[in-house]
């Protein structure tokens, strides 16, 4: 049984659409990719799985649970945990007060908040940085602090929008390793990521997006000999090079 | 230390009326309390969860009206009528609530605006509220707490003020410290972020818009009982809203001590100019006001509180 479905996924913002008729499924602790070039809806899938937009058709089910009525809180409630493309820190709150915030997902005690947060924080490798204020933070370290923050809420499926963009290339390797540990741990993720070399490196399966449809679905290895996929977002160089 | 400056402070406030025995100060006072806790109720809502009201004025005159027309009608002591005051700006807080928060930024403090207006002319045209010509509250002598009027020893409302001040001090500082004090501080930095982590931003909304809006109507009774005269230009009017951000926001938004630091500044600018240039002296503290305001934006942002913290 698959922990996550979805199927037939369907967005128009006007006459463009963003995602048609997307389907796919999610096991638990599978680790998918999904890739696509710029505009291919790969954060609007985001945005509908987790309530931050309604599809026009469609349905996404966590467990067999429909998701596509509930608001994003409710989602996060049933285990759906989320980072933005774009990084979102609670700039004027501290780094603890920022997983905090996830971490009373889970509890109602400040001071249990404050400790599964210190332990949050501690496994990105932030424990340090606990009292310092997130719009203090370097791009590469908010990018921990959001996982951080995701992590707190104890989720079991946790969707992550290009961990690695925007971080210089030194952090990339550090970063994948922690995604990787979580993935690990049993955690069920679905990876948006640009760095090939990355999501072939994590992913057991990816799937592909091109203008909003879904053109390929397999394990990395396949996806790389794809020709549609190549075509549409590998280039050929790709198919010339490794 | 800092609990002992706050003891010495307190002592020092108990024990004004006694040493300065003159109606002035006492009044200046007695208004700085006020207005440091109505800035202190605004800031609940604006400073810790982010929603920028420009109509707190609704609340503070529903407060004023429930307790004034309990007290005519029915002789119900101002006591209860401040309880009934603040439950009905709950109840009227939460219904504008729906609509308003639908919006955001300067959309919302701009709905805001405009619901303050509507209840205003609602007023204005409600006979049975006296309309224009507002209500006296029955004068009672004696004195008598339960009345909550003092004509002899007015150094009582000095005492009501100052509990109501620190009322809103303790809810402010429970607040803070609470889970829901979290909550309201991630509503108020990126509500997607908020609700993509389980917090339910509308209910958060909803929640500071009730504690402030319940502790701006105790304000209203209040101000009925010490000026015994309410009508809708004194305690409906969008100036009074404005006042009561301005206060907090030169004080500093989003700390516990911000409002009081800003009222204390900001009352007795307002009254020492009424007094000393009289009628004329009205536009001038308005003035005073945005010069202030202008300073505070192009200085020091974060307000007085920001100018303390970056001398320590």
């Amino acid at each position: 049984m698959s922990l996550l479905r979805v199927a037939g996924l369907t967005k128009r913002f006007g006459g463009v659409v963003a995602n048609r008729d997307v389907t796919f499924d999610v096991a638990p602790g599978e680790c998918v990719g999904v890739i696509g070039p710029n505009g291919a809806g790969k954060s609007t899938l985001f945005d509908l799985i987790t309530g931050f937009a309604r599809p026009d058709a469609g349905s996404v089910r966590l467990d067999g649970r429909e998701l596509t009525r509930l608001r994003p809180d409710e989602i996060c409630g049933l285990g759906v945990a989320r980072t933005f493309q774009k990084l979102r820190p609670f700039g004027g709150m501290t780094a603890l007060e920022n997983v905090m915030v996830g971490a009373f997902r889970r509890t109602r005690h400040v001071g249990e908040a404050r400790e599964i947060a210190r332990e949050a924080l501690a496994g990105v490798g932030l424990g340090d940085r606990a009292d310092a204020h997130a719009r203090g933070l370097s791009t590469g370290q908010r990018k921990r602090l959001e996982l951080a923050r995701a992590l707190a809420t104890g989720p079991r499926l946790l969707l992550l929008d290009e961990v690695t963009g925007g971080v210089d290339q030194g952090a990339i390797p550090a970063l994948v390793a922690l995604v990787r540990a979580l993935h690990g741990r049993g955690l069920a993720l679905v990876v948006i990521e640009h760095n090939m070399r990355v999501i072939m490196g994590l992913a057991q399966r990816v799937v592909a997006l091109q203008l909003g449809e879904v053109i390929a679905d397999a394990p990395p290895a396949d996806i790389a000999r794809d020709a549609r996929v190549i075509d549409a977002y590998l280039g050929q160089a790709w198919r010339a090079g490794p | 230390m800092r609990r002992g400056l706050l003891l010495a402070l307190l002592g020092v406030v108990a024990l004004f009326p006694a040493l300065v025995t003159g109606p002035f100060p006492r009044h200046v006072m007695t208004m700085i309390f006020l207005y440091g806790a109505l800035a202190g109720a605004w800031n609940l809502l604006a400073g810790y969860c982010g929603q920028i009201s420009l109509g707190h004025a609704v609340y503070f005159g529903i407060g004023a009206y429930t307790s004034t027309v309990l007290f005519r009608e029915a002789a119900v002591t101002p006591w209860l009528g401040m309880l009934a005051g603040a439950a009905l700006a709950v109840l009227v807080s939460q219904a504008i609530g729906f609509p308003v928060f639908r919006l955001r930024g300067h959309y919302f403090a701009i709905a805001t605006i405009a619901v303050g207006e509507i209840v205003q002319t609602l007023v204005i045209n409600w006979d049975r509220l006296g309309g224009a010509r507002g209500l006296f509250v029955p004068i009672r002598r004696p004195d008598s707490l339960l009345n909550l009027q003092f004509h002899e020893s007015r150094a009582a409302y000095y005492f009501v003020a100052l509990g109501l001040l620190l009322l809103t001090l303790g809810v402010t500082r429970a607040v803070e410290r609470s889970r829901r004090g979290y909550l309201f501080r991630a509503v108020r930095e990126d509500q997607e972020a908020a609700a993509s982590l389980g917090v339910h931003v509308a209910r958060e909304k909803h929640r500071a818009m009730a504690l402030s809006a319940a502790l701006t109507a105790l304000g209203g009774t209040f101000h009925a009982q010490y000026v015994l005269f309410i009508d809708p230009e004194s305690v409906f009017p969008l100036s009074l809203s404005i006042l009561i951000c301005l206060v907090a926001v030169l004080g500093g938004v989003g700390t516990l001590w911000g409002p009081v630091l800003g009222a204390a500044v900001l009352v007795p600018l307002g009254e020492g100019t009424r007094v000393w240039l009289g009628g004329g002296g009205k536009a001038l503290d308005l003035m005073i006001y945005g010069a202030l305001i202008m300073a505070i934006a192009v200085l020091q942002p974060a307000g007085l509180m920001g100018l303390l913290r970056a001398r320590r």
